[in-house]
């Protein structure tokens, strides 16, 4: 299994290299004027210096630069941070914030809702604001409070070679209806019972599709890149997006649930930490757009870099500190 | 003891996934079945066309069995897992039952070569020698001297081939051929009770093919070399 993967990886990483060069360079440059939370700088407060938080993550590429990014942003602030990167699952996470291992890390609406709050996937809500207003309550009666979510989500895609959707005139995932027969779709094997899956593509969508294919979640976009599936179910923070060029379909009939990232922090210190910190922490992360985190992924995932050199790199092409 | 009821209904009724939108189970398992059969088959089909006329040429000549042993063992020393793997990594294009089938003929082909080539080298010289003095040509005298004389050991390899790619076949869904090994991967979709009624599937095929091919090998033993057998002349002899 580990040797698939890191096959498979090694891979990837060989056929990405050849056009790093090119998109690292077109998309940081993009960023600064993204939204308009852009060019102001985070003010140091020296009022912060003896409020000390530790900051922790779950173990996986994205949580670790968001991890960094809160971190160092925090920092520039004033606050005393230290770091506590690599927590292993949700479970893991909740564990130490509640019992004050870390005072804070970033959990996913839906991932708290479905596997702390007991939600089931059909019940979850389409809409960001009532999944993060939902979450919210449900960790408030954790004695934990979650602070206002990011702009990006990282949930399931439908994703097709940038080919195929220019063939089929693909924009949105309705746009399937009617060709859906005559297309491969690749996923993983728990999609057949996801609504946020194959199951939501039949019901929400009323797709079939020729075949659908099971395979290890590693190689969601292998498949697409080697023409062996159509359309592939991926995650809409996945660092191959952008440098393989593959299509997102816009979810038309919402059926994705919102996986927003949200600060979450125990009451207690967060009455603690004074009123700024909201402020800071919104400037930290409005443009933690989809865009930006794929590119902040492919930073780490495909060109090696470390999560720390990354979110320095975030912070500082977005303006929140100087070079 | 629980779970072993629930994989034994797993087997034989169709019912709802884990975590419900999916059928599962029953007949559910009949394509996996057939995609596990087909799978094996060709692995076996592609590794017997490739390792039996090179186990008994190598065999006939006894020369260069050292290392065409030694260079079919080292495939079999490399995990499956990992051929699979590098099978997809180096040839994407080509559909995932050829890399599998590829992958799972590789498994297959030492113990049959090995057991040709050990076959035809334990032929006795007196039968070689009286078949050429007959005027019997290289051909003729591994068609009909050295490969009925070899097949006992021959079917050996292919039975142990058999079981091995049957047992392996499981990790093909990985890449997305879907075999009995689906419900074995993917605990999430299938439960426990999936698990292990898929489990006992796959062995019950692994102990069909041994029974089966066993009752061959026997079949295929000539009548010359079952006199042979030590024990059939204990019975006849007081």
């Amino acid at each position: 299994m580990t040797l698939l993967l890191a096959l498979l990886l090694g891979a990837f990483a060989l056929a990405a290299c050849g056009e790093d060069d090119e998109s690292t360079g077109g998309e940081s440059t993009e960023q600064p004027s993204s939204t308009d939370g852009g060019g102001s700088q985070i003010q140091r407060d020296e009022a912060n210096a003896k409020i000390k938080l530790k900051i922790g993550s779950k173990n996986f590429t994205e949580q670790k630069v968001l991890g960094e990014i809160y971190a160092q942003g925090l920092r520039a602030a004033g606050y005393d941070i230290s770091t506590d990167l690599n927590l292993g699952d949700e479970q893991t996470a909740l564990k130490a914030v509640k019992g004050g291992d870390i005072d804070a890390y970033p959990e996913y609406t839906g991932t708290a809702l479905l596997s702390f709050f007991g939600k089931k996937a059909d019940e979850l809500p389409k809409d960001p604001e009532a999944a993060y207003e939902e979450a919210k309550k449900g960790f408030e009666g954790e004695g934990l409070t979650a602070f206002p979510p990011t702009p990006f989500t990282s949930s399931n895609e439908v994703a097709v070679t940038q080919d195929t959707a220019d063939k089929l005139g693909l924009e949105n995932i309705s746009d399937l209806e009617g060709q859906s027969e005559k297309l491969t779709l690749f996923g993983s094997p728990e999609c057949r019972q996801r609504l946020d899956c194959l199951l939501g593509l039949q019901q929400v969508y009323g797709l079939k599709f020729k075949k659908f294919v099971p395979v290890d979640l590693e190689q969601r976009h292998d498949v697409l890149t080697s023409g062996r599936a159509d359309v592939s179910i991926v995650f809409t923070t996945d660092p191959q997006i952008q440098r393989e060029k593959e299509v997102l379909l816009e979810d038309d009939k919402g059926m994705f649930p919102p996986y927003n990232s949200t600060l979450v922090m125990k009451q207690e210190t967060a009455d603690d930490v004074g009123p700024n910190f909201e402020k800071t922490l919104d400037m930290i992360q409005n443009q933690l757009t989809d865009e930006n985190m794929q590119e902040l992924n492919a930073r780490v995932d495909l060109d090696k870099k470390d999560a720390a050199t990354v979110a320095k790199e975030y912070l500082t092409e977005t303006g929140l500190i100087s070079a | 003891m629980n779970d072993f009821v629930d994989a034994i209904q797993f087997i034989f009724r169709s019912q709802e996934s884990q975590a419900g939108g999916a059928r599962i189970g029953g007949a559910e398992n009949l394509p996996l079945l057939w995609d596990h059969l087909e799978v094996t088959g060709a692995a076996m089909l592609l590794a017997i066309a490739i390792a039996l006329p090179v186990g008994l040429i190598l065999g006939h000549t006894g020369r260069g069995a050292f290392a065409a042993i030694s260079v079919s063992n080292v495939g079999r020393a490399v995990p499956s897992v990992a051929l699979i793997a590098f099978f997809i990594a180096f040839f994407p294009r080509t559909s995932a039952f050829v890399n599998v089938t590829l992958a799972l003929a590789l498994l297959a082909i030492p113990p049959i070569l090995t057991n040709a080539y050990v076959g035809v080298r334990q032929v006795s010289t007196d039968a070689t020698d009286a078949a050429r003095g007959m005027g019997m040509s290289h051909g003729q005298i591994i068609r009909h001297v050295e490969l009925p004389l070899a097949l006992p050991l021959i079917f050996g390899g292919i039975k142990i081939s058999t079981v091995n790619v049957i047992a392996t076949a499981t990790i093909a869904p990985l890449v997305g051929v879907l075999t009995l090994g689906d419900p074995i991967i993917s605990g999430s979709v299938y439960g426990r009770a999936g698990q292990i009624g898929a489990s006992i599937i796959v062995a019950a095929l692994a102990v069909a093919a041994e029974v089966g091919l066993s009752a061959v090998q026997r079949a295929v033993t000539p009548t010359g070399v079952k006199l042979q057998n030590p024990k059939r002349r204990a019975q006849t002899s007081p």
